[in-house]
């Protein structure tokens, strides 16, 4: 008999699986419900982790290696856990003409990350994006899920100067305490 | 619902909207929501409530404007006053214009004659910016769902691809095939079941109009599917829209549901006996999905690759059966041509390409933002008339249009009418509506390694001409962006960009050549200085050149 969905239990304890299992559900396990699946756990938990392709290929009874394979074939999904704030500069063609190549190497130089690093207290990860369809307001650039236009190398650096302080200030505060 | 129940909410609709005095149109689409658009709503409509105007005074959310560069855009009085820049402390201000026409700041005032806004011809984008995309009221009276009515219960099938076939449209992805044949194809196919798709996966960096038409007008693109579904015979559709779109898509389900709600989608539809169910599905930031095949297998659960074709999808597509692919604006195009006729739409555009085109207008141009154009209207005209020129005063170089699948149009062809033929005949394609507009700043032989780099990291892999040629094809052009090409690069160069547009599988890898070729035709100098004296004109490939040059205007 093949496994169904009440056998397997989900990698973790965690209530948020309930989401992930309800997704699942409403699409009858089928094998077809992949893509929905993953960008549901993403939204969810922020990425993509092993154990959860693991338990996404055995409920909708997919092999793991087409899981992984769609997990890592699609720009959207992550495998690596965003930092605390996201700052995703677009690089389609109107921002680069525009110069979205002086936003990443103004951040690099406050925060000394490279697209796709996150700084090493995990207060920042640079991402970038092909294009946010918000060509008229190039160069654009999405702080926190908040898409902001007409971005300056200026306006970047106080942005992520801003995050990078609020850390800091966190961290004296409990020291303080 | 029956016909009846249409006109009922139309006029009542209509009944509603003319007891106000003035209607507030705000602009709620992504671009002006980016700039607080929200908050300019929420003022606005606080400031009505203040001052007990709720019965004279409407503030709604719209859709684009157009005119994204002089976002948030706040209208009355049927856009005879506009506003632009708007941030929510002008909103007193403007709700006394707009009531007592008292004077408003003069930096906000925007001038609804500009040519932006009267060289347009509007059928796909005729509600955007009217109409409010969360309500399907709104829709419905300005003739929304009209014409899938009069298709389901006047004409057959056959008599609805007749209209679509005489109209002339082509498909608007970009290749403009001819969508009458495409979906006689369809119908002709056998199967037990047929699928339509709408195809929302607009991958082309520089081009929103898919995401804005949706944003703004979602009604309409479930509309055309549904006139699509009947005259083929389907009876699912899938929406396939980008994720980096979540208001898109967001509006589109909301659509999704008060259409069912309505009776409009579902089971039988305006008590025939015609189903049509449609469904949202993510895709998930893959260039190459917007392939008709890899889509197809997108929507299958599995890695968007495509396959070889034939079987093309409307003989074998989702699942094996059936399927028609449209584009977002194909299908917008759909409710208009039922209703005024194929004749009437074939009455615009040129011989071989008729109707409009949206085109998206970015880069450097000073009105960046959304147009709708008739066909055979020249580059020039858009990007000098409606685009109102270069910013800066500095000189035009290029118009790159079709994305990383088409090609930069230097100043000697500026005068060519656009639509799908000519831009072929000057190496480009007609694409997907995104113009990019480059002066004198930008230079060509980096732009053409910035879409190579594209197509570099977009190509699924599967096809060795695409998957080798393209990293071949980045490397060299990397290399003369570093000064470090020597003179038989660009003959090698010119080599890979032949063998691959001829060996690859899909349209991604046979057009990923276009710009590298368009740059090497009309630019040839630029390539030239880069190799030859190792300088770049436009001074952007030699870091250390820029730097230098700051310090001395410093």
């Amino acid at each position: 008999m093949l496994p169904t969905a009440k056998t397997i239990s989900p990698p973790a304890e965690d209530k948020r699986w309930r989401i992930i299992d309800g997704m699942m559900r409403r699409h009858g396990h089928e094998p077809y419900a992949l893509i929905e699946v993953l960008h549901t756990i993403q939204e969810t938990f922020g990425f993509l982790t092993d154990d959860s392709l693991k338990y996404v290929a055995a409920s909708l009874r997919v092999p793991a290696s087409k899981v992984y394979g769609v997990a890592t074939f699609y720009h959207f999904f992550t495998m690596k856990p965003p930092g605390e704030h996201t700052c995703v500069v677009c690089t389609g063609t109107a921002c680069y003409i525009k110069g979205a190549p002086m936003l990443l190497n103004a951040v690099r130089e406050v925060a000394g990350i490279k697209q796709g690093e996150t700084t090493n207290d995990g207060q920042l990860s640079l991402l970038t994006a092909r294009c946010l369809g918000s060509c008229g307001l190039a160069p654009a650039v999405v702080f926190d899920g908040q898409v902001a236009g007409k971005i300056t190398t200026e306006s970047i650096k106080l942005r992520v100067r801003a995050y990078l302080q609020a850390e800091r200030k966190a961290l004296v505060a409990e020291e303080q305490i | 619902m029956n016909q009846n129940d249409l006109a009922g909410i139309a006029s009542h609709t209509k009944q509603t909207d003319s007891n106000y005095d003035h209607i507030i149109k705000v602009c709620v689409a992504a671009g002006c929501l980016s700039a607080n658009a929200e908050q300019v709503k929420t003022q606005l409509e606080s400031e009505v409530k203040q001052r007990g105007l709720e019965n004279c005074c409407k503030v709604k959310g719209v859709g684009c404007m157009g005119l994204c560069a002089a976002g948030p855009l706040v209208a009355a009085d049927t856009n005879e006053k506009m506003f632009q820049a708007v941030t929510a402390a002008d909103a007193a201000a403007i709700i006394d214009n707009v009531v007592d026409n008292k004077p408003v700041p003069h930096h906000i005032v925007m001038d609804s004659k500009l040519d932006f806004f009267t060289g347009q011809t509007k059928v796909v984008l005729e509600n955007s910016g009217e109409i409010d995309p969360e309500r399907i009221e709104d829709y419905i009276a300005n003739d929304g769902y009209e014409a899938l009515f009069h298709v389901i219960t006047k004409l057959k099938p056959l008599g609805v691809i007749e209209q679509i076939t005489k109209s002339g449209l082509r498909g608007r992805g970009g290749a403009g095939f001819p969508t009458g044949l495409k979906w006689t194809t369809v119908f002709k196919a056998s199967g037990p079941r047929k699928y339509v798709i709408c195809n929302a996966d607009e991958g082309d960096p520089g081009a929103f109009m898919d995401r804005s038409v949706i944003e703004s007008d979602p009604h309409r693109v479930l509309e055309g599917m549904a006139i699509a579904a009947y005259a083929v015979g389907a009876t699912r559709g899938f929406v396939y829209c980008r994720a980096e779109y979540p208001l898109a898509v967001k509006r589109m389900r909301v659509a999704i549901r008060q259409a069912e709600n309505n009776g409009l989608l579902g089971m039988n539809i305006g008590d025939t006996h015609f189903d049509f169910r449609v469904e949202v599905r993510l895709g998930a930031g893959a260039f190459v999905c917007g392939e008709e095949t890899a889509l197809i297998a997108s929507i299958e659960g599995g890695r968007g690759t495509p396959r070889p074709r034939p079987p093309f999808p409307a003989q074998e597509g989702l699942w094996g059966a059936p399927t028609l692919i449209n584009n977002v604006e194909t299908f917008a195009n759909i409710p208009p041509i039922i209703r005024r006729g194929g004749d009437w739409f074939a009455s615009i555009g040129t011989e071989k390409s008729k109707g409009t085109k949206v085109f998206a207008l970015a880069g450097r141009v000073n009105n960046t933002g959304l147009i709708e154009v008739p066909m055979g209207m020249t580059l020039r005209e858009i990007i000098f008339k409606l685009g109102g020129g270069i910013p800066e005063g500095r000189r035009f170089k290029a118009v790159q249009s079709g994305g990383p699948s088409g090609g930069c149009v230097p100043e000697a062809h500026l005068d060519i009418p656009v639509d799908y033929d000519s831009l072929a005949g000057v190496g480009s394609i007609m694409g997907s509506g995104g113009l990019i507009v480059m002066d004198e700043t930008s230079c060509m032989v980096d732009v053409a390694r910035f879409f190579m780099d594209f197509c570099m990291s977009e190509s699924c892999g599967k096809c060795v001409p695409c998957r080798v040629g393209t990293t071949q094809m980045h490397n060299i052009l990397e290399r003369i962006t570093e000064g470090k090409a020597g003179g038989h690069d660009l003959e090698l160069l010119q080599r890979l960009t032949g063998m691959v547009k001829a060996a690859s599988l899909c349209g991604l890898g046979q057009t990923a050549p276009n710009p590298t070729l368009t740059t090497l035709r009309y630019f040839m100098d630029e390539y030239r200085a880069h190799i030859d004296e190792g300088c770049c004109p436009a001074g952007i490939c030699h870091p250390a050149k820029i730097e230098v040059e700051e310090e001395v205007s410093a």
